[in-house]
């Protein structure tokens, strides 16, 4: 009887409460608005706290997932969100901009038969109530052994190194090109996916810790490697990122209204654009705009279009809907918004008036063909199939390459062909003695998690390192 | 914070001159390259070339010219004020060689960022001509600087209110046909530096310019500052900023240049209100 009650009364995931579609693609606000206490206790309470969990598995900084939850569970936030600390020191990011889907909560058992657990909803949930109502307690750091570290780009993987190695009892000093720290969390990401007052406070925490932030640091240009290491830094790790626009190269693409993903996301959000005039760097404020690309990258300037007041936002991407790099939630959350898919569709010209703004965008329609290199069928383009697109901002959301502004003068760090940075995927080890890499410099596009996966291994062999050496 | 710790006006306020306080930058800048400031928290990236470097004092001096709401806002900056953020230095360094006879030629602003220049080929043991140029005499800068780092001087003014009157094209093409030159430095406006290089391609003469493109990092990850040279894209902020002036598409560079202009004009006359009331 009893067992039979409980089945009936069987939990389902408990939604994330989100603003509506039609009210969020005006504004700039987060859209999920988070979990309340009572709601994360039973998402909790659905956990099976298998012995052998395989969620953790999927993690890359490989969180104790069920000892968080439990702690959820019973109502322990504190001690919920020090478990975590214990292995990700930007819970408040990872949960909201990790791809749940493919690595925790896609290996969760209860996924199997049901919803998984709702891991980044729970995860987001303890790092917010910790931040706004937490006891700011910090985690214990080991006896200081006077040891420096150089980190290089203060995104999510050098966030990740310095965290770490604070932890462990290094100084750490982290260096960063731009005037504020965070990387593609600040300049990247949306506010209306990743709050900044959030980065901030991540990186607040880490300064309690004690890191020292440099800003307006270009490395390869303010300072040298080799510099670092005469000041004194015993080690030096890099993740700048890959920080190298990809344009298309096709006729008209330096007509003005047509932007790099980068520098249209880094104008409304480092530089916040979109706050323009109280801010002063403007950005185009397009009526009819193309983003063309499928990653998250491409959502988030298309999304960011739609609240800047587009009329018409299309994204324009040569393969088909099966092989859009983006999340699923993602490109969920930006057709809910108004946004058009134009799925095999090739841009061949953009047209521009006589002022050298872009008016039009010429197109292909394309098919899927065979599987290439990448494995995945290649477009073909369709004969006599062009069409016209009006377009007054297009935003190019291709992807990324290495920017070589600090590899180049170092030629003793060796890199592959496409000029990322050769290290050591278990250590982060680079070629020079004392210099390790990771994220993006290193595996080309990825994720924040996975740059943080990549931070925190090479934090273990930097610490290691400046124990026993080389 | 970056402390200003000498500022002059000159061509009657229009142009200001900023000695700014950034030791690191100025141990490791040369000739050429530039810099990045941005007054306050809301104000944006501004691009300036580097005009005077001193390594020991750790000063690095910005000239520029009023032109909008930024540099309006960087105008009010007095000394003892401070950019809350300089980012540099940035670009490839001007490559200087004894080269024979060096024709350097600036127009308007531009003669700031041509001075070290200028003072370099001169120390690399070259024959320097220079040829400065302003729409008249108030607004004419550094001439005695130019003028004693140059074996031969020439000024003009398009009024005539000042040395000769007319471009400082026609007095290069006057230089140009006597003598042998082996390279020309050409930075200004973009028109100037466009005619300079038509100049000197027809006497294959080969020409530096120097390119200011609209830039928000400085550091090749945007693409904004793109440029077209040879038919190619290159980012002014890490190729450049200089380049082959026979290759550089100026008209394309003056578009992007005005591909906010009527933002630019709105907000220019929203801070010269609100300031002016005050």
């Amino acid at each position: 009887m009893t067992q039979e009650k409980t089945k009936t009364e069987k939990i389902p995931r408990q939604p994330m409460p989100e603003q509506p579609p039609e009210v969020r693609r005006r504004n700039f606000d987060e859209v999920p608005l988070g979990y309340d206490a009572e709601t994360a206790a039973k998402e909790a309470q659905r956990c099976l706290q298998c012995k052998k969990p395989a969620c953790v598995t999927g993690c890359p900084v490989e969180v104790d997932i069920p000892g968080f939850i439990k702690h959820v569970a019973d109502g322990d936030f504190k001690t919920a969100i020090r478990l975590i600390w214990e292995k990700n020191a930007l819970p408040a990011v990872c949960g909201r901009v990790c791809p749940q889907e493919i690595q925790c909560e896609g290996l969760c058992i209860v996924g199997k038969k049901d919803s998984p657990i709702a891991i980044g909803n729970l995860e987001r949930f303890v790092a917010d109530t910790e931040r706004l109502q937490g006891t700011g307690d910090l985690p214990a750091k080991a006896p200081a052994t006077g040891k420096r570290v150089a980190v290089v780009g203060s995104g999510p993987s050098g966030l990740t190194v310095a965290g770490d190695l604070l932890l462990k009892g290094h100084s750490v000093t982290l260096m960063e090109a731009f005037h504020k720290p965070g990387g593609v969390l600040i300049y990247g990401i949306p506010e209306f996916r990743l709050p900044k007052d959030i980065v901030a406070s991540e990186v607040a925490t880490l300064e309690k810790l004690g890191l020292e932030i440099k800003c307006n640091t270009v490395v390869g240009r303010t300072v040298s490697l080799d510099e670092l290491f005469e000041e004194g830094f015993d080690a030096v790790y890099i993740g700048v990122g890959a920080g190298l626009p990809v344009f298309l190269n096709i006729p008209g693409e330096n007509l003005n209204g047509i932007y790099s993903a980068n520098e249209y996301l880094t104008r409304a959000n480092l530089m916040k654009g979109y706050l323009y005039p109280k801010y002063d760097t403007p950005l185009v404020r397009g009526k009819n705009v193309a983003v063309i690309g499928a990653g998250n990258v491409a959502m988030d300037s298309a999304r960011t279009a739609m609240r800047l007041g587009a009329e018409n936002v299309r994204i324009v991407y040569r393969r088909s809907r099966t092989e859009m790099p983006a999340r699923a939630a993602e490109i969920h959350h930006a057709e809910e918004e108004g946004i058009e898919m134009y799925l095999l569709t090739a841009p061949i010209e953009f047209i521009g008036d006589d002022s050298g703004h872009v008016t039009a965008m010429k197109c292909l329609k394309m098919e899927l063909g065979e599987p290439d290199a990448s494995g995945r069928r290649r477009p073909v383009p369709i004969e006599g199939s062009e069409f016209t697109l009006d377009c007054d901002l297009a935003v190019i959301a291709v992807g990324a390459g290495a920017n070589p502004l600090l590899t180049q003068s170092n030629p003793e760090i060796s890199l592959n062909k496409w000029g990322y940075i050769t290290a050591d995927p278990e250590t982060g080890k680079t070629t020079k003695k004392g210099v390790w890499a990771g994220g993006d410099i290193v595996t080309g596009s990825a994720t924040v998690i996975l740059a943080m996966g990549a931070g925190r291994k090479a934090a273990d062999s930097i610490h290691d390192y400046l124990k026993l050496g080389w | 914070m970056f402390k200003i710790v000498k500022r002059a006006e000159m061509a009657g306020g229009t142009v200001i001159e900023n000695k700014i306080e950034a030791p690191r930058i100025a141990a490791k800048a040369k000739p050429g390259q530039f810099v990045i400031l941005k007054a306050d928290e809301t104000g944006e990236r501004i691009p300036l070339t580097i005009s005077d470097i001193d390594p020991e004092k750790g000063t690095i001096t910005v000239i520029y010219m009023v032109v909008g709401k930024s540099t309006e806002l960087f105008k009010t900056l007095k000394e003892g004020d401070g950019y809350q953020d300089v980012i540099g230095p940035l670009g490839k360094p001007t490559h200087v060689e004894k080269l024979g006879t060096v024709v350097c030629v600036g127009g308007g602003t531009g003669v700031a960022v041509l001075y070290p220049i200028t003072r370099a080929f001169k120390e690399a043991g070259n024959k320097v001509v220079s040829i400065i140029g302003a729409r008249n005499k108030d607004l004419l800068i550094l001439e005695d600087k130019m003028k004693a780092v140059s074996d031969e001087f020439h000024v003009c003014t398009d009024d005539g209110s000042y040395g000769r009157k007319g471009f400082v094209t026609e007095v290069l093409k006057e230089i140009l046909q006597k003598d042998t030159v082996d390279l020309a430095v050409a930075i200004g406006p973009v028109p100037m530096m466009k005619f300079v290089s038509a100049i000197t391609k027809d006497f294959n003469v080969k020409t530096l310019v120097s390119l200011n493109p609209i830039m928000i990092d400085g550091t090749g990850m945007c693409g904004g500052c793109r440029v077209s040279v040879g038919g190619k894209t290159q980012f002014a902020c890490v190729d450049g900023p200089e380049f082959d002036g026979h290759q550089v598409d100026f008209d394309n560079l003056s578009s992007r240049l005005r591909a906010y202009a009527e933002d630019e004009r709105k907000a220019h006359e929203a801070f010269c209100r609100v300031h002016d009331a005050k």
